[in-house]
């Protein structure tokens, strides 16, 4: 491919205090594609999202659009268009739902984009415009990754990361964000980086996986080709 | 019954100056969990520049305008160059350098302005309209001030994009960082508005109790025993904190404990409410779903 990828890692190491998690991880995303990363717990899949935020100490080169990550702030990798979903959501419970929205799009500037972007996103997810006064905190599970998805989207980022979307939700829920992910995707060209312990959830969604162990990669190739692979159907696919 | 009331109105007069300080220590206490000790200290001094400007024949608003501007950038100041190299240290870190604080602030203004009592004007002439039966014009020029000062900043919290983000860092820093606030500026905007606050809280209390490099010490503790008794994590509880123990110590100095004791309220409040009910009488518990 001659057009550079949208985000590149190459030789990442990454650590929790003196413990290394990830070993010279290294993959690449395109362009309006999403791309998931499998793999077991603990084998390096939300480090993984952390280090592209430096959120954690990282070492080795991270670019997205061909920008350095790996010399910017946690605030200034925000500000190249990376929108991350944590794990847990990280909305901020005491305020309001309309409040996390805006705070979505505290970098950006153009107020009138902004207000079309908020509408679009009472549109996408009508529950949250029912809630939009109420306190975040005491919005269920699944409206809570509603709107850390929304308030992602608020940066209108280049990149979305997404870290566990379905965790401890109910089926019907994560079928339902599952299925706005992929319209997002397929409408605004948001390119994801999808973090899932369910990987057939994930291999549905996901245009390309990568499978990490113990923080190395070890299989990279087209959704269609992982979920074809023997060893990842017996470990995560249970067939 | 006349001196009743008038005790109950002094007592909300004083009160909004405690809940000012209360809420200056509410303001940094939220975002960073820590009490700065030295806020009265800094606000002796900013009253003390006030008074050196009206020395020099500054009119009265307009060095009430400048200090505060200089209080605020003080306090920007303050937090930028010592405080968050230690943004990570232990609480005792903290504790040692508001105390450290504290001491240069009264020092320097000892130094810079001698320890001598002086007179500090009131904006508010004895016999103007502010006057009635109950408050004398500066008490009720004062807390027309104080509430002013209140809404602004609420309006600010609540209405303004800077304000909503200072909130956000302050409630979840990690999370404000991932939406690409920046959450060292917003505490340093934090201590700006704390130094501004106790700023307009000193000039406000200075013509009543004179101005000398100690002049804050019995405020501070009266503000500590506001916050505590509305709630350390609450603004608008400090506040109402503030008037609370306003008046109980005008009622209680009036009438049972004297006014040699009245500093005793404070103390006994502070011990109170940390031993009866340590999140305040309006202590804010966070709504959470399972």
């Amino acid at each position: 491919m001659a057009e550079a990828a949208l985000l590149e890692v190459r030789d990442l190491d990454a650590f929790y205090g003196p413990t290394q998690v990830l070993h010279g991880v290294g993959f690449r995303l395109e362009r309006g594609r999403i791309t998931a990363i499998l793999g077991a717990n603990g084998a390096g899949k939300t480090t993984t999202l952390r280090a592209i935020c430096r959120m954690v100490r990282a070492s080795g080169s991270i670019r997205v659009d061909g920008q350095d990550v790996l010399g910017r702030s946690t605030e200034d990798v925000v500000r190249l268009g990376v929108a991350h979903v944590p794990d847990g959501r990280g909305t901020f419970g005491a305020l309001s739902v309309e409040e996390n929205l805006r705070l979505g799009a505290h970098v950006r500037h153009d107020k009138a984009a902004v207000a079309a972007d908020l509408q679009r996103a009472y549109e996408r997810f009508p529950r949250l415009a029912e809630r939009r006064r109420q306190q975040a905190g005491t919005l269920s599970g699944g409206e809570q990754q509603m709107l850390a998805i929304s308030r992602a989207l608020m940066l209108r980022p280049k990149l979305l990361l997404l870290d566990e979307p379905s965790f401890g939700l109910a089926p019907k829920i994560v079928a339902e964000i599952f299925r706005i992910l992929r319209t997002i995707n397929e409408a605004e060209q948001v390119s994801m980086l999808l973090v899932e312990q369910n990987a057939r959830l994930a291999l549905d969604l996901a245009h390309d996986a990568y499978l990490l162990e113990t923080g190395r990669v070890q299989l990279a190739g087209s959704s269609a080709a992982l979920q074809a692979d023997e060893a990842v159907r017996k470990a995560y696919l249970g067939i | 019954m006349e001196a009743f009331l008038h005790q109950v109105f002094s007592g909300l007069a004083n009160g909004c100056i405690y809940g000012s300080v209360a809420l200056a220590l509410v303001m940094i206490y939220q975002a960073t969990h820590h009490l700065n000790f030295a806020q009265g200290e800094m606000a002796t001094f900013s009253t003390f520049i006030a008074w050196a400007l009206i020395q020099r024949g500054w009119p009265y608003w307009a060095a009430f305008a400048l200090t505060v501007g200089l209080s605020f950038a003080a306090g920007l100041l303050i937090q930028r160059i010592i405080l968050r190299p230690i943004e990570r240290a232990p609480v005792l870190t903290n504790v040692i350098v508001f105390i450290g604080l504290l001491v240069i602030f009264n020092s320097l203004a000892g130094w810079l302005f001698d320890h001598t009592v002086k007179a500090f004007p009131s904006p508010f002439p004895q016999n103007s309209i502010l006057a009635t039966r109950w408050f004398s014009a500066h008490e009720m020029g004062s807390f027309l001030v104080m509430m002013a000062v209140l809404a602004l900043l609420y309006a600010f919290f609540r209405f303004t994009p800077v304000g909503l983000a200072m909130r956000a860092a302050a409630l979840n820093p990690e999370s404000a960082r991932l939406v690409g606030i920046r959450v060292s500026w917003m505490l340093a905007m934090g201590w700006g508005l704390a130094a501004a606050i106790g700023a307009i809280a000193g000039m406000m209390v200075a013509p009543s109790v004179f101005l000398d490099p100690n002049m804050m010490a019995g405020i501070l503790l009266y503000g500590f025993a506001a916050a505590l008794l509305g709630g350390i994590d609450n603004p608008l509880a400090a506040v109402a904190g503030g008037l609370i123990v306003g008046v109980l110590e005008n009622l209680l100095g009036a009438y049972v404990i004297g006014t040699e004791l009245k500093l005793t309220v404070a103390l006994v409040l502070i011990v109170g409410t940390l031993t009866l009910r340590p999140n305040g009488l309006f202590g804010k518990q966070v709504v959470t779903r399972v």
